[in-house]
């Protein structure tokens, strides 16, 4: 099975590499964009049957820091 | 005094931070491979600068689960001191022996000179060779050091007067430019800028002295 783990900076905590986006996109002319906030994706092969809770834990222990970022589990 | 320095894989400042040790404690430390699972018998440990892992998933992350961490964390917890300079600061909160986080730099920039840091709190081991409230000068390197935590934590660690260092001027964006912090019981200590790139005048400054000088002077007085 496989599963999909979205990693995103919490609100409130400064993105300056998103930041950096947004300023390129504008001066390339793309004036609509307004914000970018950058994150991570990381797509995990498991063996079948891994619960959710075993993919929450590997988030909390190692794919996500909790003081700065949000994980979302998609399990394909 | 009897130290070991940590070395992970990317690990760069090691070898200045054992001279460092050497010079001021009189006694080579014991290098220890991260894959080790016990430490030798010592008084101080030190976890280097460098880019362990190379920075790989975030700064710290990957060496923070490495074997030889559970024992550091045993060690810290028994009140030996724990001393991470940049990336052993990535790797100390990582490992939740420290609050907070370490980000990228506010500016995008690598940022590679002497910086002016405030001394804030003379009461730890640590920092007891220094005069409260002085400005000292050490070299930062990082692209990583630009401190965050939530305004909760911000808040008790300055009024726990955790916060030993603050950069004099605006370094990196670190909230409140903080620096360096100790944990509650003030043995363990995490620093951006680089002491062991401090201690004899050939190198600069010998600002960085003192920190090491200071340990040493903990186990004098025992």
């Amino acid at each position: 099975m496989k599963a999909k783990v979205y990693v995103t900076l919490k609100n409130g905590v400064l993105d300056p590499q998103g930041r950096a986006i947004c300023h390129a996109l504008e001066s390339l002319g793309f004036g609509e964009a307004q914000d970018v906030r950058q994150g991570k994706f990381i797509e995990l092969e498991l063996a079948d049957g891994t619960s959710e809770a075993r993919i929450e834990e590997m988030c909390r222990k190692l794919l996500a820091n909790t003081v700065i970022e949000n994980y979302r589990i998609e399990i394909a | 005094m009897k130290s070991a320095v940590i070395v992970f894989p990317g690990s760069n400042c090691d070898r200045d931070m054992a001279v460092a040790l050497r010079e001021v404690t009189g006694r080579a430390p014991a290098m220890v491979w991260h894959r080790e699972t016990a430490l030798p018998d010592v008084d101080v440990i030190a976890l280097p600068g460098g880019f362990s892992y190379g920075d790989y998933l975030r700064t710290g992350a990957i060496s923070a689960q490495s074997p030889i961490m559970a024992a550091v964390k045993r060690a810290a917890e028994q009140g030996r001191f724990v001393l991470g300079v940049c990336n052993g600061f990535q790797v100390l909160t990582e490992t939740g022996l420290l609050p907070g986080a370490l980000m990228r730099n506010a500016g995008l920039d690598f940022v590679c000179r002497d910086v002016p840091l405030t001394v804030e709190n003379t009461q730890t081991a640590f920092t007891s060779a220094y005069t409260a409230g002085e400005t000292i000068r050490i070299p930062v390197a990082h692209h990583d050091g630009n401190y965050f935590a939530d305004a909760t934590t911000l808040d008790r660690i300055e009024g726990e007067g955790r916060v030993v260092f603050r950069y004099a001027e605006d370094v990196n964006g670190a909230q409140r430019r903080i620096a360096g912090i100790v944990n509650e019981t003030g043995n363990v200590l995490g620093m951006m800028p680089h002491p062991e790139r401090a201690i004899e005048a050939a190198q600069g400054g010998t600002d960085g002295r003192r920190l090491f000088e200071g340990l040493v002077q903990a186990f004098v007085d025992a």
